[in-house]
C-alpha cells in the first residue's frame, strides 16, 4: 500500500556542545504520506527536520534521497522545500513576490510564474492580497503564505516546523484540515513536526513519537493510540492509567489485585508488565457490579463526559464517563478485554499513568511552562 | 500619550542644553550671516558664496566627499557582510578593531597618514629601499580622499553591520531553501533588506566628509582648499564671521537639502508601510 521510498535516515546522530540531540536515528519515509515527528521539546524533533532540509549535517549516519546519499547536498539543490516556524516571510516583498522567490531565483519567465501564483493564492485562500506587504498580515495569512511559497516549487517533500504553534486554537483546527487537503490534493510527501499529539493524530498517516534523540515508535495513529510499546508513548499519547501488573498467561492479565481477560499473547508466563486502560474505556457501574471497586475523590465537568479521579487501593484512575458521579461515593469499574492493552517493562515503568498528584490547575501550568520554553 | 508634569521636568534639562548649544549657535550663525560689520542687514555675504571662487570650491569638496563615501561604501559593504557571517567572538573581535581607530583624535591620525604618505615617508622608504623609486603621494586629492577614508570608515561600517546582523537567520535560511546559492542570497535577501544601513552610512560619511577642514590642509598641502578650509579661514585668519557664517549657512542648507533627497527616495516604501500598519491597529 505504501509507495516508493522518498527518504531514508540510517543511523543519524547529532551533537551540538558536546549534548547529543540525535542517537541513532532510522526513518524510512514514503511517496505521499503525511508523517508526524511527534515529541515534547527537546526531543530533537526539529533537528530532524533540518537535518532532512539541509541546514544541519549529521555527525555520523547517511541520509537518502530517491536512493541517493545526499549527506553533502546542500538545502538549495534539494528537491524539498520547508514552511519555517515563524513563517521568515521576507518583510521587503509583498505577497505576490514572496510566493514567486523560488520561480524567480530558477529565472522561470514572467507569464508563467503569474500563473502558478495565481493558483497558490487561490489554493491558499488569498487572491486579492497580492500586492499586500506581508508585515500588514495576521498571523494566519503568513502562515498561508508561507505554504504557498514553498508549494509553488512542486517539491517532492515538505517540511513543515510546527507551522501553527502561533495560531490560535480555532484557526489552528481550521489551518489542520486545510493542510490534511493540500497533501491529499498535491499529493507531496508532508513531513510534520508537532509537540501537539492531538493534531500529529488527526492528521497524520504516520506518527513518528519521539523522545531523548530516539524514536520510541513509529505507526498510523490508531497502532500508537491502542497500542502504545511502553509507558512514555501511552502517557504522551493522549491521557492514560498505566498499572503494574503480571502477564498470566496469554489473554490473562493480573493487575489492581483483579485477574482480567485480555486480547495479548506472548508475553510469557508469570512476566511483570505494564498495563495500560484509557480513560474513556473504564465503564462506570454500581459498586456491587463492577470488577474492581473505587472511591471518587474528585469530578470535573469537561462537557461531553465527566473527568473523574478514582482511587482503587491507593492508585489513581482516571475514567472518563458520560454518567454522573457524586464526589466520596463508591463506584464499580468493568474495563473490556479489548481496551486492556499490555506492554512489556521499559525504562519508563512507573514513570507515568498515575493521576495521584493530578489536577486541572497543575496541568494547565505545565503546558503554559511548555510554551513558554519554546 | 499624555505625560505628567515630572515626565515633562525630566526633559527639562535636555531642552535647555538644545537651546543653549544648538538652537542659539544656529541664531548667531543666521545672524552673523545676514548683517554686514556694520549690524545692518545684509544679503552680500551670501550672494558672495555665489562667486567662481567659491563655487569651485564647492565643487572640490562634493566631489572628494562623493569619492570618499564612494570608496567607504566599496570597502565597507562587504566587510560589513563578512563580519556578519562570523562567530560571536569573531564579530565581537571585528568591532572592536573597528572602533579602535574612532578612540583616537583624528588630528593624531591625521598625522600619521603625513609620516606614512611623505615623499621621505614609511611607503617611499620601503618602496627606495626595494630600488622602486619614489611616489608622489602627500599633497594630492587622493591623499586627502585616503584620510576621509580612514576618519570616517567606522561610521560606513557600523550602521551597515548591524542592519546585516540583524536579518533573522531564517530569512537566510529560507532563501537556501528556495534555492538560492550564496550570491543569490546576496542580491535577493540582504541587499534590498540592508538598503537603510547603507543610506544611513553615506549621510554619516558624506556630511562630515564634506565639511572637513583639517585633513585638506595637512594631506592636501594647503593647494586644494574645501568649503571647510574656507570657513576656518574666514573666522581664524580673516577675522571675518560674516562671510565665514554665511558659507557655513548655505553649506548646512545645502547638506539638508541632499539629505531630504535621499530620504524621500528611500523612506518612501517604508513609510507606507508604517502608516499601513498604524491605520491596520487603529482598526482593530
Amino acid at each position: 500500500m505504501k509507495g516508493n521510498k522518498v527518504i531514508e535516515l540510517k543511523g543519524i546522530s547529532k551533537s551540538f556542545d558536546g549534548e547529543r540531540v540525535l542517537d541513532g536515528i532510522d526513518l524510512d519515509i514514503y511517496d505521499n504520506e503525511f508523517l508526524t515527528l511527534l515529541g515534547p521539546s527537546g526531543c530533537g524533533k526539529t533537528t530532524t527536520l533540518r537535518i532532512i532540509g539541509g541546514f544541519e549535517t549529521p555527525d555520523s549516519g547517511d541520509i537518502f534521497f530517491d536512493g541517493k546519499r545526499i549527506n553533502d547536498v546542500p538545502a538549495n539543490k534539494r528537491h524539498i522545500n520547508t514552511v519555517f516556524q515563524k513563517y521568515a516571510l521576507f518583510p521587503h516583498l509583498n505577497v505576490y513576490e514572496n510566493i514567486a522567490f523560488g520561480l524567480r531565483v530558477k529565472k522561470v519567465p514572467d507569464d508563467e510564474i503569474s500563473v502558478r501564483v495565481k493558483e497558490m493564492l487561490d489554493m491558499v485562500n488569498l487572491r486579492g492580497f497580492e500586492r499586500r506587504r506581508v508585515t500588514t498580515l495576521s498571523g494566519g495569512q503568513q502562515q498561508r503564505v508561507a505554504i504557498a511559497r514553498s508549494l509553488i516549487n512542486k517539491p517532492r517533500v515538505l517540511l513543515l516546523d510546527e507551522p501553527l504553534g502561533a495560531l490560535d486554537l480555532k484557526l489552528r483546527k481550521d489551518m489542520q484540515n486545510e493542510l490534511k487537503n493540500m497533501q491529499k490534493q498535491t499529493g507531496i510527501t508532508f513531513i510534520y513536526v508537532t509537540h501537539d499529539q492531538e493534531e500529529a493524530l488527526s492528521m497524520s498517516d504516520t506518527v513518528v513519537v519521539m523522545n531523548a534523540g530516539t524514536i520510541m515508535q513509529i505507526g498510523t495513529p490508531l497502532k500508537i493510540y491502542n497500542e502504545p510499546v511502553n509507558a512514555y508513548v501511552a502517557d504522551f499519547i493522549g491521557e492514560s492509567n498505566i498499572l503494574d501488573g503480571v502477564f498470566i498467561d496469554d489473554c490473562r492479565v493480573r493487575f489492581a489485585g483483579h485477574i482480567f481477560d485480555c486480547v495479548d499473547r506472548g508475553f510469557g508466563k508469570n512476566t511483570p508488565v505494564d498495563v495500560v486502560v484509557r480513560p474513556e474505556d473504564v465503564e462506570v457501574m454500581p459498586p456491587s457490579e463492577g470488577m474492581l471497586k473505587g472511591h471518587v475523590t474528585s469530578s470535573t465537568f469537561k462537557g461531553m463526559y465527566n473527568e473523574i479521579i478514582v482511587d482503587v487501593g491507593g492508585f489513581k484512575w482516571m475514567i472518563q464517563t458520560p454518567k454522573q458521579v457524586a464526589v466520596d461515593s463508591d463506584i464499580g469499574m468493568s474495563v473490556d478485554p479489548d481496551n486492556i492493552q499490555v506492554m512489556k517493562k521499559s525504562e519508563y515503568s512507573g514513570m507515568f499513568g498515575d493521576y495521584s498528584s493530578y489536577s486541572d490547575e497543575l496541568e494547565m501550568l505545565s503546558e503554559n511552562k511548555e510554551e513558554e520554553s519554546e | 500619550m499624555k505625560r505628567t508634569f515630572l515626565q515633562r521636568c525630566a526633559a527639562a534639562p535636555h531642552l535647555v542644553w538644545c537651546a543653549l548649544f544648538i538652537i542659539a549657535p544656529l541664531f548667531f550663525v543666521a545672524y552673523y550671516a545676514f548683517t554686514d560689520s556694520s549690524g545692518a542687514f545684509s544679503t552680500e555675504n551670501i550672494q558672495r558664496f555665489f562667486t567662481a571662487e567659491y563655487l569651485s570650491i564647492l565643487l572640490n569638496s562634493v566631489c572628494l566627499a562623493l569619492i570618499a563615501t564612494v570608496v567607504c561604501l566599496i570597502i565597507a559593504y562587504p566587510l560589513a557582510y563578512i563580519i556578519s557571517r562570523m562567530g560571536d567572538k569573531g564579530q565581537r573581535m571585528m568591532m572592536l578593531l573597528i572602533m579602535i581607530p574612532l578612540w583616537m583624535n583624528f588630528l593624531i591620525t591625521t598625522y600619521s597618514w603625513m609620516t606614512i604618505l611623505q615623499d621621505t615617508g614609511i611607503i617611499n622608504s620601503i618602496l627606495s629601499f626595494f630600488g622602486l623609486g619614489t611616489l608622489n603621494m602627500i599633497n594630492t586629492p587622493g591623499a586627502i580622499v585616503v584620510g576621509m577614508v580612514f576618519c570616517y570608515l567606522p561610521y560606513m561600517v557600523l550602521p551597515i553591520y548591524s542592519v546585516m546582523a540583524g536579518i533573522d537567520k531564517s530569512l537566510l535560511e529560507a532563501s537556501r531553501d528556495l534555492g538560492c546559492g550564496t550570491l543569490g542570497q546576496l542580491t535577493g535577501v540582504i541587499m534590498p533588506m540592508s538598503v537603510s544601513g547603507v543610506v544611513s552610512g553615506i549621510t554619516m560619511v558624506f556630511v562630515p566628509s564634506i565639511s572637513t577642514f583639517y585633513i585638506s590642509q595637512k594631506l592636501g598641502g594647503g593647494k586644494i582648499q574645501l568649503i571647510g578650509d574656507s570657513i576656518e579661514s574666514q573666522f581664524i585668519s580673516y577675522n571675518n564671521y560674516h562671510f565665514g557664517a554665511a558659507l557655513s549657512l548655505v553649506l548646512m542648507i545645502l547638506i539638508l537639502i541632499s539629505t531630504a533627497i535621499m530620504n524621500y527616495f528611500t523612506d518612501e516604501d517604508e513609510k507606507g508601510r508604517e502608516k499601513r500598519d498604524t491605520q491596520r491597529r487603529a482598526l482593530k
